[in-house]
């Protein structure tokens, strides 16, 4: 293969090249289909053992990674919060050279604090995926809705994108523009200015606290989740004053392009960030596709990242 | 002496004004920089009309004529921050009678402060406000609302809603907004509605039960003094917010010259700060509490004659861009009380136009900036279509005798409370007549 990856992890999309996007969509858009046929199993990651440890609750992405994993083969351990050694009071690190003892060859993560993701990668030997860290990165995220736009589009470079909400606290946010930006798109973002990190304009986005004329011409409308459990103190006045100014109606769509696609990384509120009725649209809305393409693009991820695995090439 | 004076009914169906010219007038337009004699004519509820030469060949029939025998004719006078008390403290004031104060005064519109019971920070106590104004009022009044939900200074009241409702501008005036991140989260809000956040700048716990000036009165008093720096504190610390925000921020009835200096240094930086001050704080100084005069009791409260002069030098270089009365009626029962456990506030529409014209009599102030601070330069902090002598604009107009001597009565105000520091004061100036959208509310002398 020409083009491979390079890296012993996936820890976030900055500093991914255009080229690495694109081998791992390219990759991800062959285990479409795959996971379409009755029979899903491929036994490329046989006898290598995947551990899920969310230290922040999750259903869609942690149930993705455990399937993909286990399509691929592999033996897959879900560990949690409430399971953890970490109630007990043992350091990250700690938890960290524990598993590491244990051989996992791929490790994912998901934790509450931003750089914590890092922080363990550099006690362990095995490879690790970013499952969402704090407000930092979500890549698998990026990637599984970069998949969809380029499979309803043909392309990423030259469009334009609005990504609407909880822009501070969102991890996916910032991976997502990281990777438009990185492939050429343009990245609007849309939210009240309490919701919008300091200098987010130097990350190369426009910023609009209108929501009628940031979504003015978009290809895309990228929806966020207001981050309730995030948030120290008030953002907002109100869910009431929220939606009305940044909900997602189909009022405020027909700014957009005509066949503007809706996106969301879900869980969605309902009647808080969309609009029930935009949210169940199936001529716009692309929320389900975005869960059933992160499969494929966690297969994808767990690929890639078994190839660079050193005992491979020794089994082999 | 009772002057006699004539006052337009509050109707809301009442007929369009026909066509009115305003003849032998002296026109000041502080916006545009006009001053001269000439004429209006108002057509309908809009300015028609106005210049040296209109008329100059008579009036034709079919036009009434008001003559303002060459006395000045400026845009009506907007007050951005008056106290009337409806809803909860009708006994006080009510929107009727603060409406006819103002008119007495030569105010065309008002600006009312939230600190209501309850207190205005819900779409629907807007539109009550605007609903009462309608059927009761003779002058425009328009909400001001809370910054935060009930004044409580944590939870953002929903700004955005309530300025598409009408709202003018937000306070919790009558309290700070003390906390620092929700002040910086409503001037950082407060951006994506460009919505002006009006501040009551006083440290609480600084000020702690202050009742006046901190200094050689309050000591000789044995009352306890509430520092210049309670103000001064806030200001700066704002000043701060607003240059990370962006936000708009104003300096309610600023009175320390620490905060004029502050706030001056900041306009030159850049930062989108403005300020206002009361008659009050630039005609009085701390000596008026005289013998525990609770007439002069108000917050923040008379201070000393260099921050009395600062205030004044802050007018005349346009540091402080209005000048607004901070009109705060109480009953006798509130002020009849030790000074410590007496009300603030004073009442000031009736009182707006000589006070403000002291300083031009003593020429610290000029004419135009003077009229400017109550007309052009709130419009434009408010986002008003008013405030200025232009073809198609609203004909709202006060004619005033700027020389006119006087004696202040307390006895005569129309507002429903008498609690000034003023009465039997000498003054020189009054409004003749107060027009609203082209029809006369207000007449002095018939």
């Amino acid at each position: 293969m020409a083009i491979t990856y390079p890296h012993q992890h996936l820890l976030g999309i900055e500093g991914l090249s255009p080229a690495e996007i694109t081998l791992l969509l390219d990759l991800a858009e062959s285990y479409i289909a795959l996971n379409r046929r009755a029979d899903k199993k491929k036994d490329l990651l046989r006898g290598r053992t995947l551990i899920n440890m969310f230290f922040e609750s999750s259903t869609r992405t942690r149930t993705s990674f455990e399937l993909a994993g286990k399509r691929l083969g592999a033996d897959v351990i879900n560990m949690s919060t409430s399971s953890s050694s970490i109630k007990k009071g043992e350091t990250l690190i700690d938890t960290a050279l524990t598993l590491n003892a244990m051989r996992p060859d791929v490790l994912v993560v998901r934790h509450p604090d931003s750089g914590a993701v890092r922080l363990l990668a550099n006690h362990v030997a095995c490879a690790i995926i970013n499952g969402g860290d704090g407000s930092h990165e979500h890549p698998t995220q990026a990637l599984l809705d970069a998949l969809v736009i380029r499979r309803h589009r043909g392309r990423l470079d030259g469009l334009l994108v609005a990504i609407c909400g909880d822009i501070m606290h969102s991890r996916v946010a910032r991976s997502n523009i990281h990777l438009l930006t990185t492939m050429g798109a343009r990245v609007r973002l849309v939210a009240p200015p309490t919701l919008l990190p300091a200098a987010i304009a130097r990350m190369g986005v426009e910023v609009h606290h209108d929501m009628r004329s940031g979504l003015e011409g978009c290809d895309i409308v990228m929806m966020l989740r207001l981050q309730t459990e995030r948030m120290q103190g008030a953002f907002v006045p109100s869910g009431r004053e929220y939606f009305h100014f940044y909900g997602l109606t189909y009022d405020k769509l027909a700014k957009a392009k005509p066949d503007a696609l809706i996106m969301h990384p879900g869980p969605m509120n309902r009647g808080v960030e969309i609009d029930s009725a935009v949210a169940d649209d199936i001529t716009r809305s692309v929320i389900l596709e975005q869960v059933e393409l992160g499969v494929a693009v966690r297969q994808a991820c767990l690929e890639v990242l078994a190839r660079n695995l050193p005992s491979l090439q020794h089994n082999q | 002496m009772t002057v006699a004076a004539t006052f337009a009914s509050p109707d809301p169906k009442a007929p369009r004004p026909g066509r009115v010219a305003y003849i032998n007038a002296r026109l000041i337009d502080p916006e545009s920089g006009l001053d001269a004699p000439g004429a209006l004519l108002t057509e309908g509820r809009q300015i028609a009309d106005l210049g040296p030469r209109l008329f100059a060949d008579g009036v034709p029939e079919g036009i009434d004529v008001v003559d303002c025998w060459g006395h000045v004719l400026s845009p009506g006078l907007i007050d951005m921050h008056v106290h009337f008390r409806e809803p909860g403290h009708e006994h006080k004031e009510t929107l009727e009678t603060g409406s006819r104060s103002a008119a007495a005064g030569g105010v065309t519109t008002v600006a009312c402060m939230p600190n209501t019971d309850p207190v205005i920070d819900d779409v629907a106590l807007v539109h009550f406000i605007e609903r009462r104004a309608r059927e009761t009022a003779i002058v425009r009044i328009h909400p001001i609302a809370a910054i935060t939900r009930g004044l409580k200074g944590a939870e953002l009241a929903e700004m955005g809603m309530l300025k598409e409702a009408g709202a003018v501008a937000f306070s919790d005036d009558g309290l700070p907004v003390y906390d620092t991140l929700v002040m910086r989260r409503a001037l950082s809000y407060s951006t994506a509605f460009d919505a002006l956040v009006i501040q009551h700048a006083e440290d609480p716990k600084l000020s702690a039960c202050g009742c006046m000036n901190e200094g050689e009165t309050a000591t000789r008093l044995g009352l306890p003094g509430i520092p210049n720096a309670s103000e001064a504190i806030v200001v700066e610390r704002d000043i701060r917010l607003a240059e990370i925000t962006g936000g708009r921020y104003h300096v309610a009835h600023i009175s320390t010259a620490e905060a004029v200096a502050a706030v001056r240094e900041a306009r030159a930086r850049g930062v989108r700060v403005s300020a206002e001050a009361a008659p009050h704080h630039f005609v009085l100084n701390e000596t008026a509490v005289g013998d525990y005069l609770t007439f002069a009791k108000m917050a923040p409260p008379l201070r000393s004659e260099a921050d009395r002069q600062a205030i004044v030098e802050g007018l005349a270089d346009g540091t402080v861009e209005a000048i607004a009365t901070d009109h705060a009626p109480h009953d006798q029962d509130s002020k009849r009380l030790p000074f410590a456990h007496a009300a603030n506030g004073v009442v000031g529409l009736e009182t707006l136009v000589p006070l403000t014209l002291e300083l031009v009599h003593a020429r610290q102030l000029d004419l135009r900036r003077a009229l400017a601070a109550v007309t052009s330069n709130p419009a434009r902090l408010l986002g008003l279509d008013r405030g200025v002598l232009a073809k198609g604009r609203p004909a709202d107009l006060t004619v005033i005798d700027i020389d006119r001597p006087w004696c202040i009565d307390a006895a005569q105000f129309q507002s429903k409370s008498k609690n000034s520091p003023f009465g039997g004061r000498a003054v020189r100036g009054r409004a003749l007549r107060t027009v609203v959208g082209g029809r006369t509310v207000f007449a002095l002398g018939g």
